[in-house]
């Protein structure tokens, strides 16, 4: 039980972890997919930014105090990094939502197969018979 | 001006990619793009023929800090080997680009276009040159969020290519976020992100099995990015959708940069000795490999669609490098690297020819090339050529690269895996033939549009397929330099213990199946 407590962090990681990656893989729904898909990145955020805590730490800021103890800041400034990095994915993510929905009415990942499939054989009838 | 070459073929894109998105005049972005992408093109010639020249790294220390407190990044006789195919590449589909944007591609996106072009390429050099494990996840999302972008503009034209670029998207990030994953637990393991520290530091380190899982999140999330078997479901519609230009610099660099990712993590990190290493990653490269060599090529042989057809050939040769990989000795790295060159070479040239026609049909497939041979010859004999490299004839470069991994497959004993080699690259005649006979030996039907082509349009295609031929017959320096490549990741005295213990556990492989 103590063993759970001093690593409390890292349980709730993999908790968010797994339910962002269930919705990921599990949803239609092409929104809820990149819902998912930023759940699952804060997880791994959250990963980096709680590793970098140390008990009793205080703001990485020279005070010119020996004694004082402070957090480990690289491990924030990555995630800094991979956040824009994820606010890039999510827009590019929502424009290609609104393309597709512009391009096929729907935004469920099935529906959006079954007029794939019929784009496919479109093209391959407009093949056998060429028009002009 | 010299000292600073390894940060300016990066930069050089990069900055180039903003200035072609203002660019106003019609032309304009492409100029930009021409001249930033043959500048990217000239330096990494310079930074080989300094390496092979030298043969000592060339450090370079991002604002002055030293490694490992700041970025460095690092030109060895590695990626000095790949910064080339990149960038070379990315010159070459940039000529062709020119025809082939104005074909499909709306002239008000034409900026934009270049723009996300730049980028892909600046992300790609990125990832070679750094030294950092970081900063290659910083730069792997800047090729593929561009990436992204530039598949979803074969949208004009194929509105499917919408979808492809979301599944892309969605298993793209998934890749990536699995490799920051794994890079997190080995920063908590050695508080470091630096390549080289990482590998000192892993090696002092006694309970490594934080580093097993890292090794299995790192290794999931490349074998994602290069489209292993069986991870390589959005590879081909993302190909066969996108513009003929970009699929021509995706399917010959993107794939190719996540492979030597992939050999920097696992050979330059985790080293040859390390726990598991020959065991299960190297025997999971190879049976993967092998699948994908296998079902790539049955693939290509059922497909009608061209650029699906092609597409399901790289899963194939993707399939070959993760096959040198899994033999874990310099020669197998060494075989990779060759074939990683000649790939790249050989699928720029195929997508750029395809590209022709193309840019001049609604649909590129079996039906559309009938009897196209005699009315686009020049055309169809790079499509041919191609073709034949990607069989493994000699006289072109993909022999050399099937020579070598064939051969460092059985100066490791491992037979059965040299002959299922062999076996899958002969049935891709199967498909290469179907070519010839809708081109060359069916009649083209009366009502078909008639195809045209000019110097222009072919002449990028014809620039890869000469240098095919001609590293095919020339081969001592691509060898050389390969070899040079794989010395990085380590001395062959390691290797020869080594291969007996994985060849002990291939065949325990085998003898499961």
């Amino acid at each position: 039980m103590s063993e759970i407590a001093a690593h409390w962090n890292y349980y709730l990681v993999i908790i968010l972890m797994m339910l962002g990656f269930y919705a990921v893989i599990a949803r239609g729904n092409m929104v809820k997919k990149m819902v998912g898909l930023n759940i699952f990145q804060t997880s791994v955020f959250m990963l980096y930014i709680s590793v970098g805590k140390i008990d009793g730490g205080t703001a990485p800021i020279l005070t010119g105090d020996p004694a004082s103890v402070y957090s480990n800041p690289l491990p924030h400034v990555l995630i800094l990094t991979a956040i824009v990095v994820g606010v890039a994915t999510t827009a590019v993510g929502y424009a290609l939502i609104i393309r597709i929905y512009e391009a096929y009415g729907t935004i469920e990942d099935d529906e959006v197969a079954v007029l794939i499939d019929s784009d496919q054989d479109a093209r391959e009838r407009a093949d056998a018979e060429p028009a002009s | 001006m010299m000292q600073h070459l390894p940060i300016l073929q990066v930069i050089l894109p990069l900055l180039a990619a903003p200035l072609a998105a203002l660019a106003s005049r019609r032309h304009l972005a492409w100029h930009l793009t021409l001249v930033a992408t043959a500048g990217a093109f000239a330096i990494s010639l310079v930074l080989l023929a300094t390496i092979l020249r030298t043969g000592t790294p060339i450090i370079y220390d991002l604002g002055g800090w030293p490694a490992p407190i700041g970025i460095v990044y690092v030109i060895d006789s590695a990626s000095a080997f790949v910064l080339p195919v990149v960038s070379g590449i990315g010159f070459v589909a940039t000529l062709a680009a020119r025809h082939l944007v104005i074909a499909e591609i709306d002239a008000r996106d034409h900026p934009l276009f270049f723009a996300a072009w730049l980028l892909t390429l600046a992300g790609m050099l990125g990832q070679v040159t750094t030294g950092d494990a970081f900063n290659i996840f910083v730069f792997l999302e800047i090729s593929s969020l561009s990436g992204y972008a530039l598949v979803a503009m074969g949208a004009g034209r194929d509105r499917r290519a919408l979808p492809a670029a979301f599944n892309y998207l969605i298993l793209g990030t998934v890749g990536a976020t699995f490799y920051v994953i794994g890079l997190g637990l080995l920063y908590m393991l050695t508080g470091t992100l630096n390549l080289a520290d990482l590998s000192v530091r892993l090696a002092e380190i006694e309970n490594l099995r934080p580093a097993y899982v890292a090794l299995a999140f790192i290794a999931l999330g490349l074998f994602l990015k290069m489209a292993l078997f069986p991870l390589h479901l959005w590879l081909a519609p993302a190909y066969s959708h996108a513009p003929s230009a970009v699929t021509a610099l995706m399917a010959a660099t993107a794939t190719k940069v996540s492979v030597y990712v992939l050999i920097r993590i696992l050979f330059g990190v985790f080293g040859f000795e390390f726990p598991y290493m020959t065991q299960a990653v190297g025997g999971l490269l190879l049976t993967l490999g092998l699948l994908g060599a296998f079902v790539g090529t049955f693939a290509a042989i059922v497909e009608t669609d061209l650029k699906r057809l092609f597409a399901q050939s790289s899963i194939a040769q993707l399939g070959y490098m993760a096959i040198g990989l899994g033999i874990m000795t310099s020669a197998g790295i060494a075989a990779s690297f060759i074939h990683l060159f000649n790939h790249a070479l050989m699928k720029g040239a195929l997508f750029l020819a395809l590209g022709v026609i193309a840019a001049q049909t609604t649909h590129l497939s079996l039906h559309t090339i009938k009897g196209a041979g005699r009315q686009i010859p020049i055309t169809m004999t790079a499509i041919l050529l191609g073709g034949l490299a990607r069989i493994g004839v000699p006289l072109t470069a993909g022999f050399i690269s099937k020579l070598y991994l064939i051969r460092a497959l059985i100066d490791s004993g491992l037979w059965a895996v040299a002959a299922l080699t062999f076996v899958s690259s002969a049935l891709a005649l199967v498909y290469v033939w179907k070519i010839v006979e809708h081109a060359w030996l069916t009649e083209r039907p009366e009502n078909a549009p008639v195809l045209t082509e000019t110097p222009g349009q072919w002449a990028p295609a014809w620039i890869l397929v000469l240098a095919t031929i001609g590293f095919g017959i020339y081969a001592g320096p691509l060898v050389e330099a390969a070899f040079g490549a794989a010395q990085v990741f380590g001395p062959d005295i390691i290797q020869a213990t080594q291969t007996i213990e994985g060849l002990q556990i291939i065949e325990g492989l085998e003898g499961q199946e």
